[in-house]
């Protein structure tokens, strides 16, 4: 019988959007059957452009940085863009997917992708600015999917 | 060995040669082969995982001048 494992994301930064998407297209590679439902700030990465998707060195001090950076420092204006800006060089040196190409592959692999309702109207984010893959539904509809999983993950 | 597809990962990391392995194995018939190159050192365990679960064979894992060369037999 086919393993599914199902994931709640949650976290919208860019550092924390690419566990779903690493874990989903794997385990779809592997034969699983999986679904992913987004909330809360997990919803930014339904949207058809991830460019605002960012990381910030703000009251984030497990993330490495080249020099240490006092917390005065680190709420200047552009620091949130300079941060964005090296993480990506840093995961493209490091030959690491961008997050619209795992979402892709998660795509391509028939992953589930469903949004919470009740999170999109809390935020009044507009449907239009998501891309069309997307289910979108309640708690209960995801225990639908949640309840019979191998696997299932909160990030 | 003799394979009949070949797949160079070399450069991407996790969990591009597995996902994209997967990808190239899609098309291919059952009992061919596909040779995998990687240089992603994570790929060695992760290919093996990867055979285990899903049923395809891998017939050999080896290193040769800082690439990893697979060689999957597709179920």
């Amino acid at each position: 019988m086919t393993k599914k494992m199902a994931i709640i994301a949650t976290k919208g930064t860019l550092d924390m959007a690419y566990p779903p998407f690493i874990l989903a297209s794997t385990a779809a590679a592997l034969g699983y059957d999986v679904q992913i439902f987004f909330t809360f700030y997990g919803l930014q990465l339904l949207r058809k452009d991830l460019s605002n998707v960012m990381i910030s060195p703000l009251a984030n001090p497990a993330m490495p940085m080249p020099v240490p950076m006092p917390v005065m420092v680190q709420m200047l204006p552009g620091m949130e863009s300079m941060a964005t800006m090296m993480m990506k060089q840093k995961l493209k040196k490091h030959g690491v997917a961008t997050l619209e190409e795992l979402r892709d592959l998660c795509l391509e692999a028939d992953v589930k992708f469903v949004a919470c309702q009740m999170t999109v109207d809390l935020f009044e984010f507009d449907k239009s600015e998501f891309i069309s893959d997307v289910e979108y539904g309640g708690a209960a509809m995801f225990f639908g999917f949640a309840g019979e999983t191998d696997i299932c993950l909160f990030v | 060995m003799n394979f009949d597809k070949e797949f160079d990962a070399s450069g991407l990391s996790c969990p591009l040669p597995i996902v994209k392995t997967k990808k190239s194995l899609a098309d291919m018939a059952s009992g061919q082969v596909l040779k995998v190159i990687a240089t992603d050192c994570g790929a060695v365990k992760d290919m093996q995982a990867f055979a285990d679960q899903t049923g395809n064979t891998l017939m050999s894992s080896s290193e040769e001048g800082g690439k990893y060369i697979f060689f999957m037999k597709k179920k």
